[in-house]
């Protein structure tokens, strides 16, 4: 019996899919009737149908495939640094106060600064090749993920630290053997949040001397008003972040058993 | 028999924004070697911080806590402790769970395969003691409240240690898995020939597991009063109805009442009652 309205209730498979479908496909059906009922003009909101076709030409003549596969480069590049320098200083922030006192004030001051006020500062500092997009990117991820790595680290429960020091374990041992596979699906999804975001900075990274990318597509097209393009672009974006993210959470069940295991 | 563990004029004190607050005030303590000990007292009375001092867990202002002929300075694999919950490694089975401690160096020097044999088989006893065969390859999250605090007992008794400090670890189980468990850690804790400080708030738990119970008091947190338990080693769930059960568990109920500074409450009740 679905009981859909009940809080935090149930509701079978079949109607959670129904109503899935049903959340892209209205929407999608609003937006074909809008544009084709000539209520809006077309510079403003293009048909779906006009979109697919940007979609279709982008693929045949002007290399779809690279400009993902550049984003997809850079996003992941500027991402992955972050992750390989912040998944270390979190872990100490969350397990030593000192370290905590000297470096967590620090991030969260900076993580106010805009990602985009960087650019000129980075065009200096790293010039204006694939590093630039790449640290852009790694700016924009980087210190929110600091925080978050130390938060999850935080919330390992005390009483399994407490558990292995009075079974003898040392210092080392209790972050190699307890805190670290505690804070591990934690961990896992920080990663996939911030995948999330690095991908939101991506426009931002191809305003530095890019030609290529869907970043950059999506403000080539803007300059020649091209919204189809623009469309077309975020939509590819979308998908890819949608893929990205199933991907995440799919090996979310395959490497931690132990949370989805139910009798 | 000798003293495993004495404590000489014991003091701790927290410090907070409102200034110091004493916790424990010379607590003077000793635990012979295989005695069963329980600790009973109100809520805020010290217990809690007393067993943490013994484990070495939280290090004390003044005084001087010894345990196995040393001063306890820091956490030691001869003194395990079993918490009252979320202390299990819920990424581990119970299996795994059981045999973490062998994964740790101060277990493993001089480990020969011999060694590792006589481990795997004290893995198994110790799964078969506890009664968790059934259950060996399950994680944590599959099992009930009473289950986990097997696995939990099991883990600590691993290694041998020759004390095993219990802070609550049947406060969140319901009254009948607690009978249960209560008989079941009297026959383990025999068997093993352990030295056990368990601290608790229910007095009835701590007659019928003590062979003394120590009992405390807040404000400042002390050793209120220590009473022997004249049970006799052997215990068994009838004797709670005997008079001398009854005597005393009342007495220790009466003294808690008298000590624990619950009289303002009552005061407070009173106020408002006269009030509506």
């Amino acid at each position: 019996m679905s009981t859909p309205w009940k809080i935090r209730g149930w509701i079978s498979p079949a109607s959670y899919w129904t109503l899935a479908a049903a959340g892209l496909i209205v929407p999608l059906c609003a937006w074909t009737l809008l544009s084709a009922s000539g209520a809006v003009d077309r510079v403003f909101l293009p048909a779906p149908t006009d979109v697919a076709h940007q979609l279709a030409a982008w693929f045949s003549d002007r290399d779809l495939l690279t400009d993902v596969r550049i984003s997809c480069f850079r996003v992941i590049a500027g991402w992955a640094l972050s992750a390989l320098v912040a998944m270390p200083i979190g872990l100490g922030i969350g397990t030593f106060r000192g370290v905590q006192a000297l470096l967590e004030p620090l991030t969260d001051f900076i993580r106010y600064m805009p990602a985009v006020a960087f650019i000129p500062l980075v065009m200096l500092w790293v010039g204006i090749d694939e590093s630039a997009k790449v640290a852009i990117i790694f700016i924009g991820t980087f210190f929110q993920m600091v925080l978050m790595v130390a938060e999850d680290v935080r919330r390992v429960p005390m009483a399994q630290i407490e558990a292995a020091q009075t079974m003898g374990a040392s210092r080392c041992e209790v972050i190699e053997k307890v805190i670290v596979p505690s804070a591990k699906p934690a961990l896992l999804d920080t990663l996939r949040i911030t995948m999330g975001w690095a991908w939101t900075y991506l426009v931002v990274a191809e305003l530095v001397a890019a030609n290529s990318g869907l970043g950059y597509a999506i403000i080539k097209a803007q300059r020649f008003l091209q919204t189809d393009r623009i469309f077309a672009g975020i939509f590819l974006i979308g998908v890819i972040g949608l893929a990205i993210d199933q991907g995440f959470r799919g090996l979310h069940r395959v490497a931690f058993p132990w949370l989805h295991a139910r009798d | 028999m000798a003293n495993i563990i004495t404590c000489r004029s014991v003091c701790k004190t927290f410090g907070t924004k409102r200034g110091a607050v004493p916790a424990l005030q010379d607590v003077n303590l000793e635990v012979a070697e295989g005695e069963f000990l329980t600790v009973v007292g109100a809520s805020g009375c010290g217990k809690s911080t007393l067993l943490r001092a013994l484990a070495g867990l939280e290090p004390v202002t003044a005084g001087q806590i010894d345990a196995l002929g040393a001063r306890v300075r820091g956490p030691g694999a001869q003194r395990a402790m079993v918490f009252q919950n979320y202390s299990l490694y819920p990424w581990l089975t119970v299996m795994e769970n059981i045999k973490f401690p062998r994964q740790l160096a101060v277990h493993n020097r001089d480990c020969t395969s011999s060694d590792v044999e006589v481990a795997s088989g004290r893995a198994d006893a110790l799964l078969n003691l506890m009664g968790l065969s059934a259950v060996e390859t399950a994680f944590p999250a599959q099992l009930s409240g009473g289950m986990q605090q097997r696995v939990a007992i099991a883990r600590a008794l691993m290694t041998r240690p020759r004390v095993l400090l219990m802070d609550e670890p049947f406060g969140a189980l319901d009254a009948q898995t607690r009978e249960v468990m209560h008989d079941l850690i009297l026959h383990v804790c025999a068997l093993e020939q352990c030295t056990v400080v368990f601290v608790t708030h229910d007095v009835e738990e701590a007659v019928y597991l003590g062979q003394r119970v120590v009992l405390m008091a807040p404000r400042p947190g002390r050793i209120e009063s220590i009473y022997e338990v004249p049970l006799g080693p052997v215990r068994q769930q009838d004797m709670k109805h005997t008079a001398q059960f009854l005597a005393l568990k009342a007495q220790i109920l009466g003294r808690i009442r008298a000590t624990s500074g619950l009289r303002t409450d009552l005061e407070l009740l009173q106020k408002l009652s006269r009030r509506g």
